[in-house]
């Protein structure tokens, strides 16, 4: 009952039919089904985000024995509307200094990398824009994508602070990367497969989710997606009291805004991904498949704000040596005694 | 499969065009005062000494590469981890030893003290 999945084919029944009343042949009607799966996709991520902004709040409050924005509507929902509002009238104060393209173009290359995740997320039975073959290989190198905008950051704000702040984020990012391939990899070698419907669909019952299988692939996996995603306790790249704002010291008014975003767009995908690979997807008795996977992207993303408030920043060196001297080994040993074990069972 | 790849396509025009119209709603709202304190580069209230491109240390670039290498190596193993179940001991035993020798170089590194931060 309210799967949308039906809905959704029926939508899509509508537009060709509509398309093709206009006399435009299939490829236009390919094209138009996607763009408008497109708008709600990112429609309905921007949301999120939005919530997640004031959740945010309202958990650090709490964990803070404080309560949080509660005057905007109901305890406060509406207070990150009235942010964005006031956001949207700040004066875009760009420095003199600043190498004006890559200015202008780094917070949108930010943006749409953390964006770009959700063509391959199924959110419910029949919910994807678009199934890739290459599903989880795709996710894994569109995040890179982020790197670059950093650095573009960084670099182009002609600011000392920044530059460090870009190239510390950069090199964060990167070490990551690796451990989150190889806890990616031990899944697919379980899976055979990289589409992430196929994962989904290989994970129909509770004692089938891969995390069963692969409790440290997943370990390896979230405390690699933190760090990706720049949140504490990796988040030295932010870090007020080290080095101002890092790469977004220089930017104000939306562009600002846009760093912001697309580090809870990056929160939600890695939360989603993990979900995926790890839990079973949108599988789940009684409720539909869509509610099932937002109430586990959801305990993901609050996992990852409470870990914010509990633990202290770690340092930059301790940071990389745990990324290239732990997790990296771990990660090789994962695979190799995951391949082992699967040789064995055959 | 083509139709696969144009949703990514089109998932990325949307999005950066999403990221404008929300920029050239801003410039359509915001004022604008420039003034020379304002334009000027931010150093903690200070004036700025020197150019913002300064120096950077070498570790960041070693980081990099060591990434590059490894980043190689992961997707080699990616055609191996989909077909792993279908092939025998063989192919495994043949990526352990591929995995063998890039663990080697890493252990290399490490001695070196490539992997230092500090």
């Amino acid at each position: 009952m309210f799967e949308l999945d039906k809905l959704v084919q029926a939508i899509g029944r509508l537009i060709e039919s509509a398309v093709t009343a206009l006399g435009l042949g299939p490829t236009w009607v390919t094209i138009i089904q996607l763009a408008i799966a497109t708008v709600v996709v990112v429609a309905f991520a921007s949301l999120l985000v939005l919530f997640f902004v004031w959740w945010e709040r309202k958990i650090s409050a709490r964990i803070q024995l404080r309560l949080g924005p509660m005057r905007v509507g109901w305890h406060g929902i509406l207070q990150t509307i009235a942010d964005a509002v006031k956001l949207l009238q700040k004066e875009d104060i760009t420095p003199a200094a600043v190498d004006r393209g890559v200015y202008f173009w780094a917070p949108i290359v930010v943006f749409v990398a953390a964006l770009a995740v959700y063509v391959t997320v199924p959110f419910g039975r029949g919910l994807i824009v678009s199934d890739l073959n290459i599903g989880v290989l795709y996710i894994l190198a569109i995040t890179t994508f982020t790197v670059i905008g950093l650095l573009m950051a960084g670099w182009s704000s002609n600011n000392k602070y920044s530059l460090l702040g870009g190239f510390r984020s950069a090199a964060q990012v990167v070490s990551y990367e690796v451990p989150m391939a190889l806890a990616v990899l031990g899944v697919v070698m379980f899976a055979q497969s990289l589409s992430t419907v196929t994962i989904v669909a290989h994970q129909e019952k509770f004692y089938q989710w891969y995390v069963w299988r692969q409790p440290i692939g997943f370990l390896i996996f979230f405390v690699a997606a933190t760090a990706e995603c720049n949140r504490t306790p990796f988040d030295l790249p932010e870090a007020d009291s080290e080095i101002v704002a890092g790469y977004s010291t220089e930017y104000s008014g939306m562009k600002f805004a846009m760093f912001f975003l697309a580090e809870f767009l990056s929160m939600f995908g890695a939360s989603s991904v993990a979900t995926i690979l790890f839990f079973g997807g949108w599988h789940g008795p009684f409720l539909p498949s869509w509610i099932w996977f937002l109430i586990k992207t959801l305990v993901g993303v609050f996992i990852l704000m409470w870990l914010r408030w509990t633990y202290p920043r770690l340092r930059v060196d301790q940071l990389m040596g745990f990324a290239w001297k732990f997790l990296l080994p771990l990660g090789f040993l994962n695979l190799i005694v995951t391949g082992f074990i699967l040789l064995l069972v055959k | 499969m083509v139709s696969q790849f144009a949703a990514v396509a089109i998932f990325l025009v949307i999005g950066v065009g999403f990221v404008l119209f929300t920029f050239l709603l801003s410039k359509l709202i915001r004022p604008s005062a420039p003034n020379p304190v304002k334009l000027s580069t931010y150093e903690c209230g200070e004036s700025p000494v020197g150019s913002g491109w300064i120096q950077f240390n070498v570790r960041f670039y070693i980081f990099c590469l060591i990434f590059v290498i490894f980043d190689v190596e992961v997707v080699f193993l990616f055609p191996w981890a989909m077909v792993f179940q279908s092939l025998g001991m063989f192919a495994f035993v043949e990526m352990l030893v591929f995995i063998a020798i890039l663990m080697f170089g890493l252990f290399y590194a490490w001695r070196k003290g490539l992997l230092r931060w500090y």
